[in-house]
């Protein structure tokens, strides 16, 4: 995948001039769009939110992703997992070309997230679709306020007022208004390491994405603020797609409907989460839920 | 494998422990804070003796000494205002003209070029702050002067002769040649230190911001906000460079007692005064107004590095989260 944001093309990018609708706070969001995507063929149910075909990534010359597919349905949670260094992570950034930033990253096949080719699509308007939550929590250092309120000033909006709601709204979403109303204007590295994961989790909130992606979001917390996070993520599948990749199995058993094994690249397996873990129908899945490797 | 057998069976007393710990801790705890408070030491005692040294002229001119332009070794009478000013506007001037260029050099080097060429170019960088001062001031009496006499400073006088800045004869020696030679001679310590700040900064932020969907001069924007506190610590860095900065500008500047409001104009820092005339002081009062100087120097140093970290902690709301912040 060539990256189409080199260092020559800082203005051409371009993005959309305003950001969708919010949403009611119930009622799920709208199927994503499979009209916007040109070429795809016309559906009658729920299209999934994310599919991936024949898809390989190569650093260099080495694969790391070797002809995955698999599809994930709208409002869902999928969980990723795998031993260390089998391409999960790898996968997971290849939803919103966060591989773009590694020179020498070539990928084939074709993905496509919240109806857009990902491969071809402009990467703004991508990554604005596709939210992504990082394994450490990552605010920015600024106050609680302008986190989160970051992603709606670069969709242009500037008016206080919604950009008020709107960051309340996503704060409520995020399960940390209670905690922060009184302190917005606080740094945000004032808060724990829970609560900046969850700001982390408000501040992607708050461009209304369709898909988040989770890229081991509680493997740097203590138990409970784990457990909280946890909680939340069944909590959003309401409203949005969700990707997690995790190291920890009870967590993807606790959290997914779905659970894809990945091994040294390869899509071992992908199943209901339940049946997965009871009865895998492949050899290499049942010895890595079972302990005898990874 | 000739030591005897370990008394295996004795269970491990508390003493075994104690023993070792009992004399290593606070023996080890005393060296080092025995270093530390060397540096305390070392800097108390510069202050002293200065004081010291310098006490038969501060008796003689008080406070006038720092208000007095007369600096006249034969009648005795010394003040220190052309030098304060020479240094100050010679700082100034290479802070300037170096700031700018340095911070977006060291953009490119950390956010935008190839890794390669980032590591190679930064090396380069490095190997100018290696370069010893007393070739930036051969350089700056070869090359810069006659340069600065022919063509630059002609051009100035023509064209923005209007200013009191730019007003004069084209000597090629003075402020001008003083400030550009010290704006190169503290480029890599600017360079250097923000392009480590930015790398220590950019990369989770980088990713955050792209991933809300940030263009990458979006992205760019965050990561300077983010590193402000460290580069403002390389610029305290730098500007205490500058001010110090002895043999260079010695060789450039013109050594004169003036206050020149023009940048073409000739002049002195405090620190070459000192290089200067300190062979050849004679008189007591002399030697001593000379001492006096630099102490003045140190407290222009101390002032100025205490107005930028209050700066720093002004701006950042006294967090401390970047590496290097100041």
């Amino acid at each position: 995948m060539k990256p189409r944001a080199g260092w020559m093309s800082l203005a051409t990018q371009t993005r959309p001039p305003s950001v969708a609708p919010a949403r009611g706070e119930s009622a799920p969001p709208p199927p994503a769009p499979a009209a916007s995507a040109p070429g795809a063929p016309p559906v009658a149910e729920a299209p999934d939110a994310i599919s991936v075909r024949d898809f390989s990534l190569f650093y260099g010359a080495h694969p790391a992703l070797k002809h995955i597919g698999f599809d994930v349905p709208a409002h869902s949670v999928t969980a990723i997992i795998g031993p260390s260094g089998c391409g999960k992570s790898t996968l997971l950034r290849s939803f919103n070309r966060m591989n773009d930033l590694i020179a020498g990253v070539r990928t084939e096949g074709e993905v496509r997230v919240a109806g857009l080719d990902v491969r071809s699509a402009d990467v703004v308007e991508l990554r604005r679709r596709v939210g992504m939550v990082f394994q450490r929590p990552n605010p920015f250092p600024k106050s609680i306020f302008d986190n989160v309120a970051f992603g709606l000033r670069l969709l242009g909006i500037r008016d206080r007022a919604e950009l008020e709601a709107r960051v309340e709204q996503s704060l409520l979403r995020a399960a940390l208004w209670n905690e922060v109303r009184d302190r917005l204007n606080r740094s945000a590295l004032q808060l724990s390491g829970g609560q900046q994961q969850r700001l982390c989790i408000a501040r992607c909130l708050a461009v209304e994405p369709e898909v988040i992606l989770m890229d081991e979001p509680a493997s740097a917390l203590d138990p409970t603020a784990t457990a909280r996070i946890e909680e939340l993520v069944l909590d959003l599948k309401r409203a949005y797609t969700i990707v997690v990749v995790t190291h920890n199995m009870q967590q993807a058993a606790r959290i997914s409907d779905r659970t894809a094994f990945l091994l040294d690249g390869e899509l071992i397996e992908i199943d209901e989460t339940p049946r997965l873990f009871t009865s895998p129908s492949r050899k290499l899945t049942e010895d890595y839920i079972t302990g005898r490797f990874g | 494998m000739t030591s005897s057998a370990p008394a295996i069976g004795r269970p491990l007393a508390r003493a075994d422990v104690r023993a070792r710990a009992g004399l290593a801790d606070p023996a080890y705890r005393a060296l080092l804070t025995l270093f530390a408070v060397g540096v305390f030491a070392v800097l108390a005692l510069i202050v002293w003796e200065c004081a010291r040294g310098a006490a038969p002229s501060l008796a003689a001119f008080g406070w006038r000494f720092l208000v007095s332009a007369d600096w006249d070794p034969v009648a005795e009478k010394f003040g220190a205002l052309p030098y304060l000013y020479g240094t100050l506007v010679t700082s100034a001037m290479a802070m300037l003209l170096a700031v700018p260029p340095c911070i977006g050099a060291a953009v490119f080097l950390a956010e935008l070029a190839p890794r390669g060429f980032g590591a190679v170019a930064s090396f380069l960088v490095e190997l100018l702050a290696s370069i010893t001062s007393i070739v930036f001031g051969v350089w700056g009496l070869f090359v810069l002067a006659p340069w600065l006499r022919v063509v630059i400073e002609p051009w100035l006088i023509a064209h923005l002769g209007f200013l009191p800045l730019f007003r004069g004869f084209p000597f090629g020696l003075g402020f001008l040649n003083a400030g550009i030679v010290l704006a190169i001679m503290i480029a890599p310590t600017i360079v250097s230190i923000s392009r480590e700040i930015l790398l220590a900064t950019s990369r989770t932020l980088r990713e955050a911001s792209l991933a809300l969907g940030a263009t990458r001069a979006e992205s760019l924007a965050v990561t300077l906000d983010a590193a402000r506190p460290g580069i403002l610590g390389a610029m305290i860095l730098a500007l205490g460079r500058a001010l110090g900065e002895t043999m260079a500008v010695t060789m450039v500047i013109g050594n004169t007692n003036r206050i020149s409001a023009s940048l073409l104009g000739s002049g002195a820092t405090m620190a070459s005064v000192i290089a200067n005339e300190f062979t050849e002081a004679t008189s007591k009062l002399h030697l001593a107004a000379l001492i006096e100087l630099a102490l003045v120097l140190f407290a222009v140093t101390v002032v100025l590095n205490a107005a930028a970290r209050l700066l720093v902690r002004w701006t950042t709301g006294g967090r401390r989260d970047v590496a290097g912040a100041a």
